[in-house]
Parts: C-alpha cells; structure tokens; sequence
C-alpha cells in the first residue's frame, strides 16, 4: 500500500477527512519551504501538495501565478524540488508529498529521470495539470512502475465516459475541481459539489480530494462533510505573499491557517 | 527520426486525437476538455458539409475580398537577379492580413455553437482586430487579451479593436507578449467556458485548432496553386512564409505537401541573431516541449522554463510553433531558416520603395528570405511568397527604430 493510500485509509478508520495543503516550492524563497512543510504537518495538514514554479502556469489565476514568479527569481528548478522532497524526508517518513505542476519541466528532465529522481527522494504521487489521461498513459506506467501515484483531476465539466476514463487511470486519490476557472477563483458552492462527488463514488472506490474556492475555516468544514479531502491552496499562497518580505514568520502564520481548518473539520 | 516518409500522408495527419507524428495532442486541463472535444465533433461534422463551405466560401469571397492576387514582382526579382518573385498578397484581405480567413471560419462555428461571447490572443493585433471585426458583423461580445508590451508597440491596432467594439484586457504576466496573452485567454476560457468560444489565432493549440486553422487557411495555398499554373503554367519550385506560430505559412504550404518538386521554407524570426540567443526561432533552435495544449518545438531553459523571446516584429515573437511545422521539419518535407531583425527591415524598406508595397514586419521575414533564396536560383524558376499582412501598423515601430517621433 502507498503512503497515500495508507494516510487516506487511516483516517478513513478513524473517521477524519484528509487536509491537504498546496504550495509552490521556493516560494518566496527555497530556504523556507521545507521548514514550513514541517509545520504544515504539525499543524494537521495530512498531505502535502507541493507546486513546482512554471513559467507559463495556464490553469492557475494570479496568486499562484505570482507565487511562480516569486520562485522562479531564484531559478527553483524541479531538480531543486525533488531536493527539497529529500530534505523533508529525512525528518518525516510518513506524511505523503505529491507534487503539483505542468508538463514541460518533466519533459526537460526526462521521464525516466524524473521518475528515478522523484521516487529517491520520496514523492508519493504526481498530479500534471495539463497531461489528460489519454496522453498520460506512458507516464502513468512509469509513475506506476516506480510506486507513485497519478493523480488526475475531474473537472465540473467533466462528462460521465471521463469521469470513468479519468478514474482507470488514477490512483491515490482524486482530485475534483469545484469550480469552473482558475485557482483561487470565485467560492465553491457546496450543494453542487456534494452533487458531483456523489456521482464520482458511484465510479470509484478511490477517496475524492476536493479542491478550488475553499478560503476559510467555514467552507473547508462544509466540504469535508461531502468529500474524504480538503485541498486548500491559494489562501495559503496569498499569505505567503503578504509575508515575502519577512520569510522568518511565513512557517508558523500560514500553518496557522491549516491549524484553523483542522479544527473546523474535526469539531 | 522518420527515415522515409510518404509526403502524401502526410496530408491526412492529424491523427483523430491530434497527432502529427510525437507533436500536437491534447495537453489541456480537464475543465477544458469537454469543450475541445465538443469542438472537434462539432467541426469535424460541419467542415465538409456542403452547407458550410458554400458559408465559409461566400463570406470569403463577399467579406473578406478573396481571392486574393498573386502578384509577379517584377522589379524586386530584377534587383535581386535570380528566381522571379511572386507575392500571394494576403495583405489586400479585409482588415489586412491573412488572420480574418480563420476568424471567419471560427465565427461561423462559434455561431453553430450558438456562443454569445468571443475571446482572442492576439501579438501584432492582426488577430485582434480580425477577431473583432467578424465579432461586430455578428454581434458577439468580444475580448481581446493582448500582452502590456505589445499594446505598447501596437497602438494603432489596439485602437481599432476598440473601435470595432472590442474590450482589449492588457497582460501584465511573465514577459507580457503574446504566450502570456495565450495564458490568460485560456484561463478566460476555463472561466466561461459555457457561454465562450476562444478563436485561437495561430496553428498551435490543444486539438482541433492546429488542424481546423490550417484547413481555414488553406485557402491561401489552394488558389496560389491555381493562380501559379494559370500565371507560370506549372508549380511553383519554391514557397516561402514567415512562421510565429505558423498560421499563414501553414496555410501556404499545405495544399503542396505532396507535390515534392516544390521546395517548401518556413522563416522564423532572427531577431539579434541566432548565436546571440534572442530570438524567436524554435524551429532553428529550440527544443520539443509542451506548451499551450500541444507538444512542439520550444524555446526554454535546461529546466523546461520557457524562454523570454525577441522580435522586432510582435506577431513573431512567440516561443513555440504549430506542431504540424515541428513534424514537417522532423520529416525533412520543409525547411527553417532565421532572418534577423535587420535584414526584416531591411526588406521591409526594399518592397516599400521599389514595389510601392508595405508589408507588415512579420512578412518582411518572408521577403528578405526569399531574396536572399532568389538570388541562387535560375531566372526561369519561380518563388511564391506569402505576403501575409500590410505593414501600415508597423510604421510606428519603424518610425522609432529611424528616430523619428509619430
């Protein structure tokens, strides 16, 4: 069993919904994302999404946007990501590390590079915002071939034969988009998203992240009734940015709002 | 490397998912998907219908002003000395380039979709402004999303999008020309998909646009292949087009694929140089990459970052290409070649004084090409070159680059 399956099937057990943070590697800077990686953890983060800067970042709005610029002033590259992976794993073994990003930085470094580096420094799973399955399926047997998961999302778009195709190829867990548009856009609307994930169970067995338009303490309680996880990213991102000036603070303020979240979702 | 390949079949490329050979595809985000997918159904259906081509036909003929002529340059192949020089003479289309040929075409599906709302990237503005032109003839809402530095060098056509009722939203992103345009035309896209059609400006792009842009622009090709018979009374030997993104050179080039006698050159833009590392030419030196839905040739770092790109002319400065240019120039079918910004202006000036023709800066890579080309070649052989736009939105460009004040 994978990290991220043996996280998801923990808390399942224990009837608690996964936290799942997002943030851009190196952002502000590369000497603080693994520190604040550690304090997201104690704060009761269960998985960490960690973004890997791109230059054109097409599906995520200007927070995140920002938060690439911000990483890329230090030329954080996805080799330097994978470090940062390593670093973290050698103080925590248990808490899953996927990353989050697009094509073309693998596709410089190789897939078979990359997989050979990413499984050494304890990746657990891969979610490529612009690799459909149909032209993922070499890079989902290779992820497969070296014990991570693919992580795929489902869109409020998505039609039934997608959703089933998006499914066979994922594992881990999946990640539904709750709105239409682009990272931390408008407020997810609850209803509708508890509508969809009900139609994704009736697909898959797998757990169902759900991420996009959660902000607060409220909404992160509100869609943790409907899904088995919270993804929380842009929030989280802004805050990073309100602080860039003073890196020092940037670990315990923004684990202060995963802390926040956790206790909303477990109350 | 393909080893020999039919240039026949390669005219059936893309594949139904979008393939020419390891390029193009699909690399969008899901939410996208069922949108592209829909599109490609939708166009697949429609194109080959009766109904729509005698639409598409007539508003080409009737609007556009097609067909456009083809024009022997009489003086400009006497000074250069060598091959005759024929000028496919895009730039006396409405709105003055080749881009309306393919807004047309997408308008009419944007309107089969019934879609009340248009968006568009544009560098040069030409696909701006041909964009909101078919948007005012329909009465669609049109955005425009144009890159910060681009409305700089582009005044006079931002202006006309304005005028023409248009919104154009400056991008202030990455390097602020046209990929970050693309970017947040798609991220508009993401936004309002159910009420928006994007009309993509360029043979690049998730599946279909590579393909439905190229067979909206093959009209160039398909008349100046009519036009050279009837004018030289055989092929031409080569064709010539400057490729940014590639839409009018692919455009061009298509209809002569298969007829291997023709010698097919695609330019890309030079700009300092090719050893000085800025440019915009990542058929000549870049690498294969994804970028923008499809898998192309790039201009990027060791690191899979997309480079910063330099042209004097807006509509080139593009880091990518289509990916039906990358395989052409994997199967060995066409070949690119880099013109600096110098020897662009300088044909831009050259065309201008002694053809009483302005070409548009882009075209201008075309012109200096193919000069260059003519001059070692024999006098009863014949060059066809796209002249794909009119130059009078650049005088502001080249009045600054002479020091004078507009």
């Amino acid at each position: 069993m994978s990290r991220i399956q043996n996280c998801l099937q923990q808390l399942k057990d224990q009837g608690r919904k996964a936290l799942i943070p997002y943030i851009t590697a190196g952002d502000p800077q590369p000497g603080v994302t693994v520190a604040l990686m550690h304090e997201l953890v104690k704060s009761g983060a269960d998985i960490i999404e960690l973004g890997v800067p791109f230059s054109d970042p097409m599906a995520d709005g200007p927070v995140i946007q920002l938060a690439c610029e911000r990483a890329l002033i230090y030329g954080t590259r996805l080799v330097d990501v994978l470090d940062m992976v390593s670093e973290f794993r050698s103080q925590d073994d248990q808490t899953p590390v996927v990353l989050m990003g697009y094509l073309n930085p693998v596709e410089a470094l190789g897939y078979e590079r990359f997989m050979t580096l990413a499984q050494k420094a304890g990746v657990d799973g891969v979610l490529t915002v612009d690799l459909p399955p149909e032209e993922g399926l070499e890079f989902c047997a290779e992820l497969k071939k070296h014990n991570m998961d693919a992580i795929f999302l489902i869109a409020p778009t998505s039609s039934d034969q997608r959703m089933k195709q998006i499914c066979e190829s994922s594992s881990g867990y999946v990640y539904y988009v709750s709105v239409k548009g682009v990272t931390g856009s408008a407020a997810l609307d609850v209803d509708a998203v508890d509508e969809r994930v009900k139609a994704i169970r009736q697909i898959t067995d797998l757990p169902v992240g759900v991420g996009f338009g959660i902000r607060d303490n409220e909404s992160a309680a509100a869609v943790s009734r409907v899904a088995d996880g919270v993804i929380v990213g842009s929030v989280l991102v802004n805050k990073i940015a309100e602080l860039a000036d003073s890196p020092a603070e940037i670990p315990q303020q923004v684990a202060a709002i995963i802390k926040g979240m956790r206790q909303a979702m477990d109350a | 490397m393909p080893t020999k390949v039919d240039y026949k079949a390669l005219m059936d490329l893309p594949d139904e998912r979008g393939h020419f050979g390891p390029y193009g595809g699909c690399f969008a985000s899901e939410t996208l998907m069922s949108a592209l997918q829909d599109l490609s159904e939708l166009y697949e259906k429609l194109w080959r219908t009766p109904e729509f081509q005698r639409e598409f036909d007539y508003d080409l003929a009737h609007y556009v002003g097609r067909p456009s002529p083809l024009y022997h340059a009489e003086r400009l192949t006497k000074q250069v000395g060598g091959a005759q020089i024929y000028l496919k003479r895009e730039d006396l289309n409405h709105t003055g380039a080749h881009k309306v040929n393919n807004t047309i075409g997408q308008a009419l599906l944007a309107k089969h979709m019934g879609k009340p709302r248009i968006i568009a990237e544009t560098g040069a503005g030409q696909h701006g402004v041909a964009s909101a032109t078919v948007a005012a003839r329909l009465g669609l809402e049109c955005v425009v999303y144009m890159g910060s530095e681009d409305i700089r060098r582009q005044a006079l056509n931002v202006y006309r999008m304005k005028l023409l009722g248009a919104e154009v939203v400056a991008v202030d992103s990455g390097t602020k020309t046209l990929k970050d345009a693309l970017n947040e035309a798609m991220r508009d896209w993401v936004t309002n998909v159910d009420n928006t059609f994007y009309i993509i400006g360029t043979a690049a792009g998730p599946h279909p646009y590579p393909k439905l842009v190229r067979d909206f622009q093959s009209i160039i090709g398909r008349e100046a292949r009519e036009q050279c018979q009837e004018m030289t009374g055989r092929l031409p030997d080569a064709l010539v087009a400057c490729v940014g993104g590639g839409s009018n050179a692919i455009g061009l080039f298509y209809p002569f694929i298969a007829d291997e006698k023709v010698e097919i050159y695609g330019v890309e833009a030079g700009g300092y140089g090719i050893e000085t590392g800025q440019h915009a030419a990542p058929l000549c030196d870049g690498r294969p990459g994804v970028l923008h839905g499809n898998r192309t040739y790039l201009m990027e770092d060791d690191s899979g970052q997309i480079a910063a790109t330099h042209s004097v002319s807006a509509g080139l400065d593009y880091p990518g290409v289509g990916p039906e240019h990358a395989w052409l120039k994997d199967c060995g079918r066409a070949n690119y070649v880099a013109i600096n910004d110098d020897e662009a202006l300088n044909a831009f000036r050259t065309l201008t004084r002694i053809e009483g023709i302005m070409p548009a800066l882009e075209s201008s890579h075309a012109i200096a090409y193919a000069m260059k080309l003519a001059a070692t070649m024999s006098p009863d052989q014949n060059i066809v070159v796209n002249l794909s736009g009119r130059g009078d939105k650049d005088i502001h460009t080249v009045a600054e680059i002479d020091g004078i004040g507009i």
